[in-house]
């Protein structure tokens, strides 16, 4: 009895473990989409804020780079659906013999790492056109030079194979007497293909093409190579991270999710209620519950949570429109400057002691109160950030401490940027 | 509907590899003629039919539909509709759609298509049912709705792949008597293939009785049963106690087999193979069940059987006797229950006897059970 309670507990823990090393990045970012410190952070917090949406809204850059993203979304799953599907379809018609064989040659481009596939597509291309004697400038030239044309191309190369892999899943549970009833009553090859085995599988052409979107969207080791000279999301996030962020990068990523989640939730009521009217049609339900709920939100969590959610989403979006965080602002920004001219007078203090010992010791030690402060943060690998030059002034080094002590994000090392900084007393 | 259009195999051979599914198939089906092939598991009997519809070509030989040589005509140019094994009606069609699939494909209208197929739904008893999908049907309605959607194709021929295998028995007697109905109702050939000894028997013209790739006989079903050409044919079709020996003595159509354990006996050599049986030839006997009955045969001793009681079975309209036969196996007398207790005791000696001419003599060969 206490041994199975023991388990019962330590399963609990463990799925709370489980979810909030799987979930907690999530809900973390999210949180700094709404906080208006200019870096994305939870704490200190500073002020509850709808802004960075509007930034995220009016940074061009984003608004181009997901335009081609789902440009090129579009095209991968075009060509890789179809092509995963005919990779399948050959897989089944294939000799025996040869079929184990086939198959890892389809499977291998997943192996091979994207940089390779972005590299190779590109010269590929490029040697291909040579070949040809596409004269700079000619059509065939611009055609195999263009980013959107290489990096659907490239992606293609890849996400076919998972596409196949869903299609053979798929393929397997299909009779191919189907196809030979089709065939015996007079129908053309063509004809058993259409009205057959495509109407078989839909479900997974479905299901392929939400896949091939969702790799081509996050797609980035292909693509910074084959894209050239246009951006996509992933490319733009890139170089944002690179010349430092700010919480808009976050109001994307809340704005991911929750379409994710919506989708999801839509997705499992629409489910959920065809089963029931399936299972209504059937006479092993009733047709109405007779409670105070509409039909289609009865026995179905789905949609009541979809309901909910959305009502939220509405409330949120209209006060959006109103809500003004200037006020605390305005706040936080005079404690800061209180704070900073307290560190100042601190600092100043200090300096005049070391300036009396200094007269006894020598200068041999000057700095190394100062590097005490850094070496606290683990962002170890971006210490470049505290060179000297940028030490020498006392105050600008201190700003970024007073925000952000917790400065855990090794990865972002960039914020420390002097631009940053800019930014943020800009707010 | 097409009307009766002959068949023809003309030395047909099918090989897969090495390996020969089809060996020298000669047969003749006539228009409008209930055929059935019969045969054990794996026998080759669907190959065939695959090389009747169009499925593969022949390695060898000719098909012939009403005359008319098959080779390079694919199945869905041959006037044949095939009933798959396992019915393969398409999942996601509705019933009408399914059987009117093969109207669908040359372009009919809807209107045509669904007029049609209410029409074969009143005929397979499934009026008003045509909105449902296959899933939503018992066994033998999905059966009768394959055979609606092979007959609107309006085939001259309809080929059937052991369609009545997966239903239960009752529902398996009863769409026997419907499928002879409907064969006679649109008197067109249909080529039936089959396990069940009992179906071919019941609702063939002719029969064809397949061992290994091999045809052994056709004959009807009458003929299959009473005169076997082969050990085969006589152990596969029916019941049949077998009786090893030697021949000891001919005379017409008459022999005389030296069995180890019953002594001699008397029996009529199964006409096909009449003048083909020599004194000294290694022969088998065979009789059925139910031809053998109890008690001596005044004096006769050429056509009865001694033996010792094994075990005795009841079996409601006829109680079984196991005696000891030929090594090691059990003789099987079946007798009518007219309400007896019951017919013997273990162990008992008992004297079985036979007419003539339900013991029929062959050359010796393989046995089904083998
Ligand atoms: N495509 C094929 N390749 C190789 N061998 C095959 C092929 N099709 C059938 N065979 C072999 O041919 C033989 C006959 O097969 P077939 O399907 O005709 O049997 P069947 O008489 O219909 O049996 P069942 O009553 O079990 O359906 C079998 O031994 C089978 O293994
Ligand atoms: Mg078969």
């Amino acid at each position: 009895m206490s041994s199975k309670a023991l388990i019962r507990i330590s399963l609990g823990v463990y799925l709370i473990i489980f979810f909030s090393y799987l979930l907690g990045p999530l809900v973390v970012m999210s949180l700094t989409a709404f906080n208006s410190s200019g870096f994305p952070s939870v704490s200190p917090w500073a002020c509850f804020t709808y802004e960075w949406f509007n930034v995220l809204w009016n940074d061009s850059a984003i608004r181009e780079g997901i335009f081609y993203s789902v440009i090129i979304g579009l095209g991968t799953v075009a060509l890789s659906v179809s092509m995963g599907l005919a990779a399948s379809i050959v897989l089944t018609q294939v000799w025996a013999k040869f079929r184990s064989t086939y198959y890892t040659l389809i499977i291998a481009p997943i192996l091979v790492p994207g940089v390779v596939l972005g590299i190779s597509t590109l010269v590929f291309w490029d040697r291909l056109g040579n070949f040809l004697g596409a004269g700079d400038g000619s059509m065939l030239s611009n055609l195999f030079h263009n980013g959107i044309f290489l990096t659907i191309l490239g992606q293609s190369s890849f996400i076919a194979s998972y596409a196949m892999l869903v299609f053979v899943a798929r393929l397997q549970r299909f009779d191919p007497g189907l196809t030979e009833a089709a065939l015996d009553l007079g129908a053309t090859h063509t004809q058993a293909f259409r009205k057959i085995l495509l109407p078989f599988m839909r479900p997974a052409i479905a299901s392929a093409s939400v896949l091939a979107f969702l790799a081509s969207f996050e797609n980035y080791n292909t693509t910074t190579f084959t894209i050239v000279d246009y951006k996509t999301l992933t490319t733009v996030l890139a170089q944002k991270v690179r010349l430092g962020i700010n919480p808009s990068i976050s109001a994307l990523a809340f704005i991911i999710i929750t379409l994710t989640v919506f989708a999801a939730l839509a997705f499992e009521a629409y489910r959920r209620n065809q089963a029931r009217q399936e299972a209504v049609k059937q006479g092993k339900a009733k047709a109405k519950s007779g409670g105070i709920l509409p039909s289609f939100m009865t026995g179905n969590p789905a949609a009541i949570v979809f309901v909910l959610l959305a009502f939220v989403a509405i409330v949120v979006i209209g006060t959006a429109q109103k809500y003004s965080p200037e006020q605390c602002k305005i706040q936080v920004r005079e404690a800061k400057q209180a704070e900073i001219q307290r560190r100042i007078k601190e600092l100043q203090e200090q300096r005049l002691i070391k300036s009396q010992s200094e007269a006894r010791q020598g200068p041999d030690i000057f700095g190394a109160p100062e590097e005490e402060d850094t070496g606290g943060k683990p962002s170890g690998a971006f210490g470049g950030v505290f060179a000297p030059g940028n030490l020498s002034d006392d105050a600008d080094a201190d700003q970024p401490e007073a925000e952000k002590p917790s400065g855990g994000s090794g990865a972002f090392g960039g914020v420390f940027a002097p631009t940053n900084l800019d930014n943020d007393e800009g707010n | 509907m097409g009307s009766g259009v002959a068949v023809d195999l003309e030395n047909v051979w099918i090989r897969f590899g090495d390996f020969v599914a089809v060996r020298e198939a000669n047969v003749h089906i006539n228009g409008g003629e209930f055929f059935s092939f019969l045969g054990p598991s794996g026998c080759g009997k669907t190959t065939i039919l695959r090389a009747v519809s169009g499925f593969l070509e022949p390695s060898d030989g000719r098909v012939l539909i009403g005359g008319n040589d098959m080779a390079g005509i694919g199945p869905n140019k041959r006037p044949t509709a095939l009933i798959f094994q396992n019915l393969a009606l398409f999942p996601l069609m509705k019933i009408w759609e399914n059987i009117s699939f093969s109207m669908e494909v040359t372009g009919a209208s809807a209107r045509e298509r669904r007029k049609r197929a209410d029409e074969l739904l009143d005929m397979i008893a499934l009026e008003g049912q045509g909105d449902k999908l296959p899933s939503e049907l018992s066994g033998g309605q999905k059966q009768r709705v394959a055979i609606a959607r092979a007959l609107c194709a309006n085939p001259d021929v309809l080929l059937l792949d052991e369609p009545l295998s997966a239903l239960d028995l009752k529902l398996r007697q009863h769409m026997r008597t419907e499928l002879r109905e409907i064969q006679q109702r649109v008197g067109i050939t249909f080529i039936y293939i089959t396990h069940d000894q009992g179906e071919a028997l019941t609702m063939s013209d002719s029969v064809a009785v397949m061992k290994a790739g091999v045809i052994d006989q056709i004959d009807t079903g009458h003929n299959v049963y009473d005169n076997p050409a082969t050990p085969f044919v006589a152990s596969f079709v029916g019941e049949n106690n077998v009786f090893r020996g030697k021949i000891k003595s001919i005379s017409g159509e008459e022999a005389v087999i030296g069995t180890n354990r019953s002594g001699d006996l008397l029996a009529r050599v199964t006409p096909t193979q009449v003048g083909k049986l020599g004194v000294g030839d290694d022969a088998m006997m065979f009789i059925r069940p139910e031809a053998l009955e109890l008690g001596s045969n005044s004096g006769n001793d050429k056509t009865t059987i001694s033996a010792n009681v094994v075990n005795e079975e009841f079996e409601g309209n006829s109680f079984s006797v196991f005696l000891e036969g030929d090594g090691g196996k059990l003789i099987k007398m079946a007798v009518p229950n007219v309400g007896q207790d019951h017919i013997t005791g273990r162990g008992e000696n008992l004297s079985l006897h036979y007419d003539v001419n339900n013991a029929v003599v062959m050359p010796a060969g393989e046995l089904a059970s083998e």
